[in-house]
């Protein structure tokens, strides 16, 4: 076999694929996204036809030419003209799919770019919606590649379009991701972030039970397996419990969980884990382990859990650390959190209005699909400190976390995580660093575990499903009168992050809209299912579907325009929000820019541009807004570092992480801004627990908001050091390098908004919907990126949709998840989704660097609802779950048509 | 993915199957999931089939055809052009990439008895015969539309191979109409009819993706719209009824998808939406 020109000695085994040949090759552009040929980012060329290299027989590529990423140019000097278009473009965001974007793209045929969304269906991007990927290949820049101006004026860096530094890495198939350690050779390491020596395989066997004690393992069988170096079970597990979730405040969520526990409470919890020379090898040594298991009755819905008699998941108290008792579990039974508040009157509030609407909405389980799937590589270093290469949003959390559970020193654990390959809160988690430190303690030896994508659905998160009735009755003005939620979460078996979705579900969207009579009422519930996690959203996104699905509602039912109802009762500039609790709530709400959003997605919406209807299709038009805190509450620590460099440059060390939402693009240029340089003359180091002081981590939508707080603090801290250098007459050449902290505790809060608006088509003999505009405007104070926020405003409405109109990932009655790949649960590719036109109000955050406000998350929350009240526009039904899959509402449009049938009928 | 599993990779023709063995066409299913129990892959290229052989008396498939040399084909035989195009508009119907296409083969597109799988879809229309060939070194005949049985099940007895599959000249000629519908813009059939009129006039409609295993309707001429839903009653086929689609909505979406495909033979206008 030739690969990028050079031969191959070695030869394939009998069963691998080329996917894995390739980057055991050293070809580590060959990305893993699904290992089952659904998503497209391992393509590469075989003879110059593409092909999914995961799919392939490695054996069948003998003798032929096989072209990866790396080898798309022989000449280093100059890209692929497909390369430059995605730099150009800056068609990609975490970087994971653009290696088989760029290979895919490649090979396309002019007729095959004329009909993109036919040729891209077998490449899945996670984080763009794709509307940057279609600019690429349709030869459409979004930034200026040749800024760099030689010996020219310094151009201010914020608000400039300035390009990710990572791109050329990223389309050139170089950038590191957890896994592409490449050909770890015997001989020590000199990459003090890579193994010494190849890396022992961890696999986990599983849960076949939904609940279940085990009786006994035993692994003799396997341990004789020549290769096997360890198998670990309850016994070999510390004592101490912890959560996956990781908090700025870790008593945040309950401590309910080991790293192997003898009871298991959902299909696919972790029974065993097996350490071996290789994948193979790991995964025939889990095949001879018996577990005798004492099966216990099980609960897979939260009804169920709360019946009175039901089976109790954590029957024990959980206590803190420190021995206290845990605020968590604060329910009876199952109840792993219940939150209780009023103020005002909501019944009388009810009694009072002229029009009161109240349904109950239901959301589904959805899953990240990060296409990076969670990695983790530890090893103990040359002086035996244990580290772990982790695909992490919250490297310092994790390694403060595996210090407890494992009572080591915090000098003893460096955490680092190379580029992340997409997060959404799916890395706000400990999945893997636990399991993968337990094993290199054990065994003295680097392991690695890298999650299947099976395992992605089976046994890590997914979003909160929740049940959540909302009543809201207002006068005959328009003006609200009671608001209230009754929302119950299902958190699974694990209450990781249940608490803080729970408290995040029933805030914004509450405290959004003035009413003096709120009452709300919430709980998550333990079932014997697979946990649910961290979110994009965070529990927003739930209940905003249903409160605003709720207010389009009552305002019909009132004839007022639903955009007037809720301009008339939006919370204004300078009030005090209001949760309900009667506390006071440390947001600042200074600078709203909701009525501006509002202005340009009604304008947009007003001028009809976008796509023409079907003819006979029912079209029609709706909004939803959301509202975000700017910060999540009780604090969260952003620290940086910024130091000149030998070569007049400067190095800015952060503690976040980048995951592919562009904030180390951003600190480069708040650095640039600060100390008057280009911003290509700033280089951005992030999320290693040796290169910066404890940082909470990307979660939270706080790269910017906070980190980036931190950075411009230390880049004024060093500005004024150098003009301090400079006043004491010192030559700079012939000083010390200088360098200076900056420190942001996260507390000071704000709000920012998104308003999405639909025009739809929907088609009642098939139940399709089909979108014909889509806008959404962002309150995202000062735009220190605009083609950076455009594309993450792109995305978050991308996987938005995606949640809204097709993906479900279904557990049955006895708690077996269902969809268990990407075939089976769709994501969206580029022919889902439509344009999304992204626009931009003009508001100044009172805390955020420059002015700034976050917007990662905030994209996703208005779009289910805005889809779904536009088809309410179109239909007159009013979809109250989600996904609006189209074999649901046709059918729910056939019974609504049946039942009226029936009415007109009797009358 | 790896199948660490599989210990050895050896030629089709010269191997003797047994417990434990996978013929190996293009690989895209059986790398696409973990397969515990295989031992052995049995590489059909060794057999180096003649892919497309097309004749007087129709067009021969071989088990190892590509789906994209199946769309790349351009009959000889002026006649055989229906055939091509229904071909094409099949291939495209699989939910994989035209990467994947690249790579799957049609043998093992039907043999994986799925009821999406395209190959089914076309073959069964154009009533297909498939010819297997048995581990004891029996062959038989079999027409596809029996083959495919169940959803993943087929009439295949352990070891048995599909080796090829015959389109007869006048189904390749016959003019046919096609129709489908997804849960996505491009994601997998949930409805798959394709109907077909032959040079004596006599009709079939072939309903595929929305139930188990393929479903034929048979008509001396072309009916109107009643007698084809008529007919599509009375055989009563039950409906898959899964992550890809609802029953319901699927039974509904076929009844439409056949009279959409009955109006265009007829040379009527696409029913508007």
């Amino acid at each position: 076999m030739i690969v990028n020109g050079r031969p191959i000695d070695d030869d394939p085994r009998p069963g691998q694929c080329l996917r894995t040949f390739l980057r055991e090759q050293g070809w580590t552009g060959v990305k893993k996204g699904c290992d089952a040929g659904d998503c497209g980012a391992c393509t590469v060329h075989l003879d110059g036809t593409p092909v999914h290299s995961c799919l392939f027989p490695a054996i069948r590529a003998a003798g032929r030419e096989v072209t990866t990423i790396e080898g798309l140019t022989l000449d280093q000097l100059a890209l692929h003209p497909v390369q430059d278009a995605f730099l150009a473009a800056q068609g990609f965001q975490c970087g994971f799919c653009t290696a088989g974007m760029i290979m895919t793209t490649a090979a396309l045929t002019d007729e095959q770019r004329a009909d993109l969304p036919r040729a891209l269906k077998g490449n899945i991007c996670r984080c763009t919606g794709y509307g940057s990927i279609r600019d690429a290949i349709e030869g459409k820049p979004r930034v200026k590649t040749d800024t760099i101006m030689v010996n020219g004026p310094v151009v201010p860096a914020i608000g400039q379009s300035v390009p990710a530094p990572a791109g050329p890495d990223v389309v050139t198939g170089k950038a590191q991701f957890t896994a592409d350690i490449g050909r770890v050779s015997a001989a020590a390491s000199e990459d003090a972030d890579a193994p010494p020596t190849a890396p022992l395989h961890l696999k986990l066997l599983r849960s076949p039970h939904a609940h279940a004690w085990i009786s006994s393992i035993d692994a003799a069988d396997a341990m004789r397996l020549p290769g096997v170096v360890a198998v670990l079970s309850y016994e070999d597990s510390p004592a101490a419990k912890f959560s996956t979730a990781r908090h700025h405040n870790a008593d945040d969520d309950p401590y309910d969980t080991l790293v192997l526990d003898r009871t298991v409470r959902f299909i696919g919890q972790r029974v065993a884990a097996v350490v071996a020379e290789t994948v193979g090898l790991a995964e025939a040594a889990c095949r001879l382990i018996t577990v005798d298991y004492e099966a216990l009755p099980a609960v897979t819905d939260p009804v169920s859990a709360m019946a009175p008699g039901a089976p109790l998941l954590h029957p024990a108290p959980s206590v803190t650390p420190c021995g206290d008792p845990s605020p968590y579990p604060a329910g009876a039974g199952n109840v792993c959190t219940e939150i209780h508040r009023e103020a005002g009157d909501a019944e009388a509030g009810f009694a009072a209005a002229d029009a009161v609407y109240s349904a109950t909405f239901r959301t589904q389980r959805v899953q990240h699909v990060a296409l990076e799937t969670h990695t983790t590589i530890g090893w103990r270093d040359g002086t035996g400190r244990l580290v772990l290469r982790t695909s992490t949003q919250v490297p310092f959390l994790i390694r403060d976390e595996v210090c407890r559970v494992f009572g080591l020193a915090k000098d003893l654990v460096r955490v680092v995580a190379k580029r992340v390959g997409g997060g959404f809160g799916g890395k706000q988690e400990m999945l893997t660093e636990d399991i993968v430190a337990l094993a290199v303690l054990r065994t003295g030896r680097p392991v690695q575990l890298e999650l299947t994508r099976e395992e992605e659905f089976t046994a890590a998160t997914t979003r909160h499903p929740m049940e959540v009735t909302v009543t809201l009755g207002a006068t005959g003005d328009g003006t609200l009168t009671g608001l209230a939620l009754d929302v119950t979460a299902d958190t699974g078996a694990y209450g990781n992050h249940g608490p803080g979705v729970l408290f995040h579900a029933i805030e914004e969207a509450v405290t959004a809209y003035r009413c003096r009579n709120k009452r709300v009422a919430a709980r998550a519930v333990y079932t014997n299912t697979v946990p649910a996690g961290a979110f994009r959203g965070y529990g927003l996104s739930q209940t905003v579907f249903a409160v605003e699905s709720a207010i389009d509602e009552l305002a019909r039912a009132l004839s007022v325009d639903p955009a007037q109802f809720r301009r008339r009762n939006l919370i204004q500039p300078g009030e005090a929000l209001s949760n309900g609790s009667g506390e006071a709530e440390d947001v600042s709400t200074e600078s709203i820019g909701v009525l501006d959003c509002l202005d340009l997605v009604e304008k947009a919406l007003a001028d009809g541009r976008g796509l023409a209807a079907p003819d006979g299709w029912a079209t029609g038009t709706g909004i939803a807004v959301a509202m975000l805190d700017t910060i999540p509450p009780g604090g969260h620590l952003g620290r940086s570092r910024v130091a000149e460099r030998p070569d007049g440059k400067y190095a800015a060390f952060v503690g976040t992480a980048e995951f592919g939402n562009g904030t180390s693009t951003v600190h480069r240029q708040l650095v640039a801004d600060v100390l008057g340089c280009e911003a290509a003359d700033v280089l951005v180091f992030s999320s290693d627990t040796d290169r910066s002081g404890h940082d909470t981590g990307a979660y939270g939508s706080t790269g910017i908001a906070v980190a980036g707080t931190a950075t411009v603090r230390a880049a004024l801290a060093l500005a004024d050091a150098i003009a301090a250098r400079a006043a004491s007459g010192a030559d700079a050449r012939d000083g010390k390098l200088l360098e200076a902290e900056g420190y942001c505790d996260g507390t000071s809060r704000s709000v920012a908004f998104t308003v999405q608006g639909f025009r739809v088509a929907v088609c009642a003999a098939t139940g399709e919907i089909r979108v014909l505009q889509s806008v959404q405007a962002v309150d995202a104070g000062t735009v220190l990126n605009p083609v950076q926020l455009r594309g993450q405003v792109e995305g978050g409405v991308a996987q938005a949709l995606g949640a809204a109109l097709f993906e479900s990932v279904v557990v049955d009655r006895a708690g077996r998840v269902v969809t268990r790949v990407l075939r089976e649960y769709h994501v969206p590719v580029l022919a889902d989704l439509p344009r999304t036109e992204v626009l931009f109000a003009s508001t100044v955050d009172p805390f955020g660097p420059f002015g700034a406000k976050p917007m990662s998350e905030a994209p996703f929350n208005p779009v289910a609802p805005a889809l779904a009240n536009a088809v309410r526009d179109a239909t007159g039904v009013r979809f109250t779950s989600l996904p609006l899959r189209r074999d649901t509402v046709y059918t729910t449009l056939q019974a609504r048509a049946a039942s009226q049938r029936a009415t007109s009928q009797e009358e | 993915m790896d199948l660490n599993t599989v210990t050895e990779f050896a030629p089709a023709a010269t191997a003797a199957w047994r417990d434990g063995d996978a013929w190996l066409g293009g690989g895209t299913w059986l790398f696409s999931q973990p397969q515990p129990r295989l031992r052995r892959l049995l590489d059909l290229q060794a057999f180096g089939w003649t892919a497309l052989t097309e004749t007087d008396h129709g067009l021969r498939i071989a088990a190892t055809c590509t789906l994209a040399e199946l769309a790349r084909w351009r009959p000889a035989r002026a006649a055989y052009a229906p055939g091509a195009l229904l071909g094409r508009r099949c291939c495209e119907a699989l939910l994989g990439s035209f990467k994947v296409q690249n790579v799957a083969t049609v043998g093992g597109n039907i043999c994986l008895s799925l009821p999406a799988g395209p190959m089914t879809s076309l073959t069964a229309a154009l009533d297909g015969v498939a010819a297997l060939a048995g581990p004891d070194g029996g062959t038989r005949r079999l027409p596809v539309a029996e083959l495919v049985t169940g959803d993943g099940r087929n009439a295949l007895t352990p070891g048995e191979l599909l080796t090829h599959i015959d389109l007869p000249a006048p189904a390749l000629a016959a003019r046919s109409a096609f129709s489908q519908l997804s849960l996505s813009p491009v994601g997998r059939s949930a409805v798959l009819v394709i109907a077909r009129r032959d040079g004596d006039g006599s009709c079939v409609a072939t309903v595929t993706a929305a139930t188990p295993r393929p479903v034929q309707l048979r008509f001396a001429a072309l009916p109107d719209r009643e007698t084809a839903l008529a007919a599509l009653d009375r055989a009563a086929p039950g409906y898959c009824d899964d992550v890809h689609g609802g029953g319901a909505w699927r039974a509904a979406m076929t009844r439409r998808c056949l009279a959409r495909v009955m109006a265009e033979l007829a040379g009527e206008e696409e029913p508007a939406h």
